[in-house]
């Protein structure tokens, strides 16, 4: 029978805790932001701390900057449409220095994504573009041929070409070979709130990528966003479970801490499942009995 | 001509400099096409609108 040895002031002292990161947390006691040692999210060399883009939607104009601000994000995605009139443009809400990404909404196939994205271009002065190609309005599913084709042409005119993809990994290699800087595969329905429904393919996308992986559409939780980036996602985009929020600011705060928290534990490696055995973790001998 | 798809009906020959201030979009803001090309910023003062011209004024809007 082994002997358990008392915890005393002398043992405590002998096995001193690792160095402690510095945290500033305004909420709880969440992940440290920056104090995990990580490589920045790398989009056609531009790189990024932040590995959450946040859809700038339809939120009241006045809550985009406390929702960009509270989310930490660096990356801020636009639609382009007919210009009815500039006076209150969501240009104007931006934080400075926040990169925006332009998506190609609208879009019913690759010729019409190419000519929103050079449209934006010149508007945005940014060679960034989401391709997001779709058909109709109740699914919202994005075509892959389609989107395909766009990146293909997109990129060949030094876009950064980020294409919005139905999880099929044999697309998302198609996407990195056309010159995808990043492949964006959808999580559920756009706006659906749903979650990472299709986890399966995903886990096999980002298993299979070379680019970046940034789970986009469906996220609509914090827990959800942390899996997928615990999963090894390079980010995670999310605007309706951010808008659609009792409180917005704290919402894009939470999926703050939620991503960092998820991207932490992605680079800590998770411990192993042991399905239905339990491993004690306790010792198994001096038992009082 | 068209602009974003409505009939405009030109009284005198006009930039497309001319014409977004006329209309006070603010240029900076906005990115034009005219007959399927985009007019560059810096050309924008002297591309001449003509009838028969179709023109999109296009804008940055919100969206995921």
């Amino acid at each position: 029978m082994s002997v358990i040895e008392p915890v005393t002031e002398a043992s405590v002292a002998a096995t001193p805790l690792p160095p402690q990161p510095e945290t500033h947390n305004p909420v709880g006691t969440a992940a440290p932001q920056g104090a995990v040692e990580d490589t920045p999210l790398n989009l056609g060399g531009h790189e990024f701390i932040s590995r959450f883009i946040l859809g700038s939607g339809r939120y009241d104009l006045n809550l985009i900057r406390a929702a960009v601000e509270h989310a930490g994000t660096q990356i801020v995605t636009m639609a382009l449409r007919r210009a009815t009139t500039t006076e209150n443009s969501v240009l104007d809400y931006i934080p400075e220095g926040i990169t925006l990404l332009p998506n190609t909404s609208g879009a019913r196939n690759a010729e019409e994504a190419v000519r929103i994205a050079r449209l934006a271009r010149e508007v945005c002065g940014t060679d960034f573009v989401k391709v997001e190609i779709e058909h109709e309005t109740r699914y919202l599913l994005p075509d892959n041929a389609e989107t395909i084709r766009a990146t293909e042409m997109l990129a060949k005119e030094g876009f950064v070409v980020m294409p919005y993809m139905f999880p099929d990994p044999i697309d998302a290699k198609r996407l990195e070979d056309a010159g995808a800087a990043a492949v964006m595969p959808l999580g559920s329905l756009i706006g659906s709130n749903m979650g990472l429904r299709m986890r399966d393919f995903i886990r096999i996308i980002i298993d299979q990528a070379t680019v970046p992986v940034i789970i986009d559409a469906g996220i609509g939780r914090p827990s959800q966003a942390a899996e997928a980036m615990e999963m090894g996602a390079d980010a995670v985009m999310a605007y309706t479970a951010v808008a659609s929020a009792g409180n917005i600011p704290l919402m894009a705060e939470a999926f703050r801490h939620a991503i960092a928290a998820g991207r932490a534990a992605y680079l800590a490696g998770l411990g192993k499942v042991t399905e239905g055995q339990a491993v004690p973790s306790s010792p198994t001998t001096g038992y009082l009995h | 001509m068209q602009v974003n798809g409505e009939h405009v009906t030109l009284e005198a020959p006009v930039s497309v400099a001319d014409y977004l201030s006329a209309h006070r979009y603010r240029p900076e803001l906005v990115a034009v096409e005219l007959d399927g090309r985009i007019v560059p910023r810096d050309r924008r003062a002297d591309t001449m609108l003509t009838d028969g011209s179709v023109m999109e004024i296009v804008q940055i809007v919100q969206g995921g």
